[in-house]
């Protein structure tokens, strides 16, 4: 820690023109493993200003860690002869497994509608593709709605308050990883915001993925299919037989 | 004591999943069904997504009948020829029934059509199970009464299943009928087992019993005996086609099922059949009505979301 604050300020002395971020993470690589149930991301850093004038005027700071994106089709029920059933489907092509946004106020405070959008802060501006002829008014209700599914399933995430600055110079957030979170290429993007004006960014990568067990038995069952079916089999037989030899002898 | 499921992609808590599995396998074992019809149902509603459920519990089922058919077996209690006709029924339904998953699953109307399935056959094999069990009770009561009971002695088979061509004799299912009727209905219940996840053992008890009129005695053991190898079938399609088998929540399920069927072995022997097959009946009635009054509840949310497909 002593280290690194030292890092920092010499970092600060040494300050170039422009104003730069500098982030870490408390770690860059997850493993799910069997006892995986779920983590949680430190995300920290620093704000180096030109020539080391920290100004006094606080500074805003959104913090957005985004997953893999994957083609998604979104499903509309609708009550047919009493029952409930998918009526009316829209694809989109790009929703981020898992989107999670800190910010130091609420976003509409951060910046106009047109600078969140830009650099997508907040889930409601996610460019998520739709994929349908239909009229941007349902697709608008789609949209909620796909947001509302994920937002429920803890995967999309937008935490107002979730960032804290110290002394306009330091700044940390703590993002929840639910156990429920694709495998992939992960990133954090961290944007300096002063006055509606995005001035800094950086980006750093995170990996999730599968470690030991879970990762053999995941690309047995992707890359060696038949095979994993004939040990699923084996495997349930021998236990039936196992069982059924210890209770008979008892 | 939460566990990470590898295919499923989710934190599930072990001990639910070993516990629900114990208490289906005791159902399977004492009715000789396969128990699917429960465990499927159950595990979405926990929240495995309902492919990855349908697959392992096709997996779980055939670790759960061994124990099963084998102490059926030791009692020569499985009809092996009957078996073996049905089985190769059960692998050509299965095919069929893969293809057919697919298309559902095309058109976004797979989980709808599970449920919808699930009643319609639930339902009606409930309906008739529970018909035909009230049917005998009564004949008990009255026979303990003194009464003449002959009025309603049950048929045999059906008479057009005589009329089937190249028949033969299946001596611990006390038939001589054509192998064609055998083969037709494992087939049919191979469809259903690859859409729902289940041994079909539901419908294939009162099946052999009321449409075959295969004697008592070797019904439950031969449906055991083909359960195993069509969820086997089953379980290698779904791994190699949809690789949606999750060999640990299967293995979950097993750890509890095996010890809950023997136990159900053991129940089944000292209950009598006639009040057997009335509490099988008002259990997969009561499913049935339960998945009903669930599609036309309103959902928590309109929206659901179908990844990749």
């Amino acid at each position: 820690m002593k280290a690194l604050v030292l890092a920092i300020g010499a970092v600060l002395l040494v300050a170039a023109a422009p104003t730069v971020l500098i982030t870490d993470l408390s770690q860059g690589q997850i493993d799910i493993n069997t006892r995986f149930k779920g983590a949680d991301l430190l995300v920290f850093g620093a704000i180096q200003y030109p020539a080391g004038a920290v100004p006094d005027a606080p500074a805003d700071i959104a913090i957005v860690v985004r997953g893999p994106v994957a083609p998604v089709t979104v499903r509309l029920k609708d009550r047919v002869a009493g029952i409930w059933i998918n009526t009316a489907a829209v694809r989109f092509e790009t929703v981020p497994g898992f989107y999670a946004v800190a910010t130091t106020q609420p976003i509409a405070a951060l910046a106009d509608a047109r600078t969140t959008a830009i650099y997508e802060i907040g889930v409601g501006n996610l460019q998520l593709s739709p994929a349908s002829a239909a009229s941007a008014d349902t697709i608008r209700r789609f949209e909620a709605g796909l947001i509302g599914v994920k937002g429920k399933a803890g995967l999309f995430v937008e935490t107002p308050a979730g960032v804290v600055v110290t002394r306009n110079v330091l700044y940390r957030a703590r993002i929840a990883i639910p156990a429920a979170v694709p495998a992939g290429d992960y990133v954090t993007e961290i944007h300096l915001i002063r006055k509606g004006r995005v001035i800094a960014s950086s980006s750093t990568p995170i990996v999730i993925g599968k470690s030991g067990f879970e990762r053999w038995v995941y690309v047995m069952a992707q890359e060696y299919s038949l095979a994993y079916g004939l040990v699923a089999v084996a495997a349930a037989l021998m236990a039936g037989g196992i069982a059924s030899a210890l209770t008979r002898r008892r | 004591m939460d566990i990470y499921l590898p295919i499923a992609e989710m934190s599930v808590n072990a001990l639910v999943i070993i516990l629900l599995g114990a208490g289906v396998g005791f159902l399977s074992g004492m009715f000789g069904v396969g128990g699917g019809f429960l465990t499927t149902p159950l595990l979405i509603f926990y929240g495995i997504p309902p492919a990855i459920a349908v697959a392992s519990s096709a997996t779980q089922i055939t670790g759960a009948s061994v124990s099963g058919a084998l102490a059926y077996w030791r009692r020569g209690q499985v009809d092996l020829k009957m078996g073996a006709v049905l089985v190769a029924g059960g692998i050509v339904g299965a095919g069929a029934g893969q293809i057919l998953f697919r298309q559902l699953q095309k058109l976004g109307q797979i989980d709808v059509a599970i449920n919808i399935i699930y009643v319609v056959f639930l339902g009606l094999v409930g309906a008739l199970m529970l018909r035909e069990a009230v049917t005998a009770l009564r004949i008990e009561v009255r026979q303990a009464a003194g009464e003449d009971a002959s009025v309603a002695r049950p048929r045999r088979h059906l008479p057009w299943l005589a009329a089937l061509p190249g028949r033969t004799r299946f001596y611990k299912s006390g038939l001589y009928i054509s192998p064609l009727a055998p083969l037709l209905l494992g087939a049919a219940v191979g469809v259903l087992t690859v859409i729902m996840g289940i041994g079909g053992g539901f419908i294939m008890v009162p099946a052999m019993i009321y449409l075959l009129g295969m004697s008592a005695s070797a019904v439950v053991g031969t449906s055991l005996f083909q359960i195993i190898f069509v969820t086997a079938a089953t379980t290698l399609l779904h791994a190699t086609s949809s690789k949606s088998v999750d060999i640990v929540l299967a293995l979950l399920l097993l750890v509890g099922g095996v010890a809950g069927a023997q136990a159900g072995v053991r129940a089944a022997q000292r209950l009598k059949p006639e009040k057997l097959r009335l509490a099988l009946a008002l259990l997969v009635l009561a499913v049935a009505v339960g998945l009903f009054v669930g599609l036309t509840v309103a959902p928590q949310s309109l929206f659901s979301l179908d990844g990749g497909i």
